[in-house]
């Protein structure tokens, strides 16, 4: 509670202040060479359209779409090809008007290098639209614009590609005072949102009021990096209008364009790691998405292209608006072609990208930025040396972690100690490993030491479910073959009553002997069955003022003591359960329901004495039972006395 | 297959120890001018030890020899040994030193990044315990010495044992400042008159005290440079300040005051580059605050209350036992999580 009113206070303090002077430092950091007036001297220009599209099924996180269409099909530009299926999905819209010629498997733009489902769209080069209907989202209930952003295939476009419907839904647990736009652009190389600001400030200050509006948020902070004053400028000037919108810019530091350390470096708030900012009244999104929703109501088109930076070890870097799904080496040939000592590409910018499996792969929603590499650019990392625990990584952790103790509890595979030391906070920043003077590849071993754990968590769960049913299917063998048993023992019992006839003399005396016997072990059963009413109408009886409810493990623990009891106990347990009892009176029940099943151990031990067969439980036998044994066996010996004294004659 | 990220920044393990040995040069050289140039042979003797050991190691456990020698860790081990043995100490002192140093203190235990103790130190603990005398048995500086040795002078000696003819060791050897303070306080002198003799020059020891303030120099080089943070060395330097303080305030005339402990003996040295090996040491802030004033505590205690002259060796060794507990007992606050 006392942490929860700190933090609240915290963030009370940070929110009032408001100049743009008192920035809140995150730990750590990197300054990594920009590399980015590269691709900033040429406007963003559009790409020709390509021969063919091949548009991945999953290019966001989540489920992947259902697709809407079949080979052969002729569909219209912004034409929906699949629709967003659960929850966190995001649809697919045919970026232009043309044939579906293909659907199947294709590698895509992923660090796994796998094929996944693609539709394949041949243009007609007629770009036809689909009949687009603007919103208009001034005058429309904002659930129904929420609603309606389901099918604008729009997911966020810094390259985490969540679906932004879901980013805009209202949870009911927490209202969203403060929007952030996250335009740090922090990482080497990239580009795009610097010239998106440049050039089209205006639609995203309109796409800002949008989203401010949607989350009924009360301010709205842009994060600019310091290396960008044209974008700066042009945001100032769009912005001047909408007082609730302040511009900022942030030192140039590595990674200044994570969202927590982004709200942290703005707000001064720690996002607690376990969880969302939005939990605590915070939203962040990224420039380009922030205009694909603005473009998105104000003319109805939804997401078919994003600005790509095209850069590195190619002729002419540049920025390019360009429709997903076209081909990587018509991008590359747009920017006057790689150089000739061009060896790989990159997506993503060097800190954080990945190496594409191949230049056949399409521009998907989370390209952002693609380097052509090359051994001078990036030169390869020279045998890593051993740790000498300098704690440069520590030094430039922007989650103040560890980085040396993480290596070394990830190399050793001593995982539990790993996960001890906050592996899962580590957000694969790559500070550490730019820093490390021994050239350690130390995010590789924290990616496979998540991995690993991932798996074994995976692996335990699924273990403990089997060991789980496991246990309840013997259970149930136990309690089976014990019923059966009993049922036999029964049926025995009764057959030998019937069948007995040791001397035909002594067969019409012996027959009210048994019949006083089978009598007897009759009065029993029915006196067992009366505790056992008694024992459900006392736990009734209890249940009826009470609270807290019988937990399993009573019903364990009454299963231990009388199998047979356990259909009654579930009965009574669920009564409970109901009528919601104390565990008092729970105790009581308990209590009763033991005594009940003492009663049925005794009335079997009768019944068993009676037939001969081994009776379960003979140590709890009480007074009463003795005296009802002794009675039988006084029964027994009149019996026997007629018997003999009859016989001489 | 993701193997972010592709750029690193130009640091290196051997740029690092470079700087290091860079930061000792004043050091070095202000051990020249007072105890003359006897040093730099003990130097070389122990940097070819230190390389040939390690070479030697290295091939026999089947490692890559040419980059292990390039990070130059050895070397800093050796000069930190050499500049911490008497100026004229023996060569085969050296080479044992350097040997112990580098072979058992380090390679044993796995090599650069895997000892727990400061090889440097673990030399130095083994040549004081095993011979006392040639390691205590320091020369005059020369300012003060009744007779001077040259340059061949100290490197016959250094090699041969031998001193010109008509010379006696005890002519060109002097006691050490903390040696003399502490035998003197024995025979119950009072500190203000025992420092007036003239060993203890300027702020506590002759010489000594200019190669101090080189040490210094060199510390706050490697500060700038980034190459050490600036915990160690502040905690050490406060905390034995501090504690010499109380002491020579509350018993003026027994205990030796700060400046003094400050100056004299390896304690700039220790501060700087002793403590500041990064392998031996702690990785966390607070847990450097913690080791860098545990060592000056036990510093002065040994100084003041131990057997030996000068305490950092031990102080340094012990308080390496204990990096694993204070490293797991100081990690620091993670973003996002509450103390």
């Amino acid at each position: 509670m006392n942490n929860i009113i700190q933090f609240a206070s915290k963030l009370i303090k940070a929110l009032s202040a408001d100049t743009s002077a008192d920035l809140h430092k995150f730990h750590g950091g990197v300054h990594p060479d920009g590399h980015k007036n590269e691709s900033t001297a040429q406007p963003i220009s559009s790409l020709a359209i390509p021969v063919t599209l091949t548009l991945p099924l999953r290019q966001h996180v989540g489920y992947i779409p259902k697709i809407k269409v079949k080979v052969g099909d002729y569909v219209l530009k912004g034409e929906m090809i699949a629709e967003a299926e659960g929850t966190v999905s995001a649809a697919i819209h045919a970026p232009t008007s043309g044939t579906i010629t293909a659907i199947g498997e294709a590698i895509i733009p992923h660090p796994s290098g796998l094929p996944d489902m693609c539709v394949t769209l041949t243009p007609d080069g007629k770009e036809q639209w689909r009949e687009l209907t603007p919103i208009d989202w001034e005058n429309t209930p904002v659930n129904e614009l929420v609603a309606s952003l389901r099918a604008s295939g729009i997911v966020g476009l810094g390259g985490a590609t969540f679906p932004t419907h879901i980013k805009l839904r209202k949870d009911g647990t927490s209202a969203i005072h403060t929007l952030i736009i996250n335009a740090a652009e922090c990482e080497p190389y990239i580009t795009c949102d610097d010239m998106l600001m440049r050039e089209r400030a205006s639609e995203i200050t309109q796409g800002i009021a949008i989203v401010q509006h949607l989350l009924s948020a009360s301010k709205v902070i842009v994060g600019i990096e310091d290396n960008k004053p044209e974008a700066t400028r042009a945001m100032l000037a769009a912005s001047q209008s909408l007082a609730s919108i302040s511009i900022k810019t942030v030192p140039t530091l590595y990674p200044s364009g994570d969202g927590r350390r982004l709200i942290h470096l703005l707000l001064g708030v720690e996002v607690p790691h376990h969880q969302r900012s939005t939990e605590v009244g915070i939203q962040v999104f990224n420039v380009a998405t922030v205009l694909a929703i603005y473009r998105y109501f104000t003319f109805g088109e939804p997401s078919i292209s994003r600005v790509v930076t095209v850069t590195g070890n190619v002729n002419s870097p540049q920025n390019y608006e360009v429709l997903f799904g076209t081909p990587m080496p018509s991008l590359i040939a747009a920017a006057g072609g790689a150089k000739a000592d061009t060896t790989h590409f990159l997506m993503g910018g060097p800190m954080m990208g990945f190496d594409l499996p191949g230049l056949d792969v399409p521009v998907t929603k989370a390209a952002n930025c693609i380097i052509a590499a090359s051994p001078t650019l990036f030169s390869p990392p020279p045998p890593a040396l051993p740790c000498i625990r300098c704690t440069r990584c520590a030094d430039a952790c922007p989650v103040s972690l560890q980085p040396q103790e993480l290596y070394w509890f990830s190399k050793s595979d001593n995982f539990e100690k790993a996960r001890d030391y906050k592996l899962f906070d580590c957000i694969e920043c790559g500070c550490c490993t730019y820093v490390c003077p021994s050239n350690i590849p130390l995010v590789q071993y924290y990616r496979y030491a998540k991995s690993e754990i991932i798996a074994t968590d995976k692996a335990k769960e699924a273990a403990d479910l089997a060991r789980e049913r496991n246990d309840f299917r013997l259970a149930r063998i136990e309690r089976e073959k014990l019923e059966r048993a009993q049922k036999h023992a029964e049926r025995a019992a009764s057959a030998k009553n019937d069948d007995t006839k040791p001397e035909p003399v002594e067969t019409e005396l012996e027959q009210p002997a048994t019949n006083a016997g089978a009598d007897e072990a009759k009065k029993a059963a029915i006196a067992a069955a009366v505790a056992r009413a008694k024992a459900l109408k006392l736990a009734a009886a209890n249940a009826d003022d009470t609270k807290a409810n019988i937990d399993s493990a009573t019903t364990t623990t009454l299963d231990k003591l009388e199998p047979d009891a356990t259909p009654l106990m579930l009965n009574v347990a669920q009564e409970t359960k109901a009528e919601s009892v104390s565990e008092e009176q729970a105790k009581l029940a308990k209590q009763a329901l033991i005594a009940a099943a003492i009663e049925r151990a005794k009335a079997q031990k009768l019944a068993a004495a009676e037939t001969g067969v081994a009776p379960k439980n003979t140590e709890n036998l009480s007074r009463k039972v003795e005296a009802e044994i002794n009675e039988i066996e006084s029964i027994r010996a009149k019996a026997k006395q007629i018997v003999e004294s009859k016989a001489p004659d | 297959m993701n193997r972010s990220p592709y750029i690193t920044d130009a640091s290196s393990v051997s740029i690092i120890m470079l700087k290091v040995l860079l930061a000792l040069v004043p050091g070095i050289i202000a051990y020249v001018l007072v105890y003359g140039g006897g040093i730099l042979l003990t130097l070389s003797l122990a940097t070819m030890t230190a390389l040939i050991t390690e070479a030697l190691i290295l091939k026999i456990r089947q490692r890559p020899i040419k980059s292990s020698l390039a990070d130059l860790s050895a070397v800093v081990t050796a000069w930190l040994l050499a500049l911490a043995l008497p100026p004229l100490a023996p060569w085969w002192l050296v080479v044992v030193g350097t040997l112990f140093a580098i072979a058992i203190a380090k390679q044993l235990y796995g090599g650069l990044g895997y000892n727990p103790f400061n090889p440097a130190m673990v030399g130095y603990a083994v040549l004081l315990i095993s011979f006392p005398v040639i390691m205590t048995k320091w020369p005059a500086p020369l300012e003060l010495a009744t007779m001077q040795l040259g340059f061949m002078d100290q490197l016959r000696f250094i090699l041969g044992g031998m001193l010109p003819a008509g010379i006696k060791l005890d002519a060109v050897t002097s006691a050490t400042p903390l040696d003399y303070l502490k035998t003197q306080l024995m025979l119950h002198h009072e500190v203000t008159t025992i420092t007036q003799t003239p060993i203890f020059g300027y702020f506590g020891a002759k010489g000594g005290e200019f190669i101090t303030l080189s040490y210094l120099l060199g510390g706050l080089y490697l500060i700038q440079q980034r190459i050490i943070s600036w915990h160690l060395p502040t905690a050490f330097i406060a905390t034995l300040a501090l504690i010499s303080l109380i002491f020579s305030t509350i018993a003026p005339g027994q205990f030796a005051g700060a400046t003094f402990h400050l100056v004299s003996g390896a304690s700039m040295l220790c501060a700087f580059f002793i403590i500041t090996d990064p392998v031996s040491g702690p990785t966390t802030p607070k847990g450097k605050l913690y080791f860098a004033a545990g060592v000056a505590l036990l510093t002065f205690l040994i100084r003041v209350y131990g057997g030996y002259p000068d305490g950092v060796a031990f102080a340094v060794l012990i308080m390496n036992m204990c990096v694993p507990l204070i490293d797991a007992t100081t990690q620091p606050r993670v973003f996002g999580h509450q103390r």
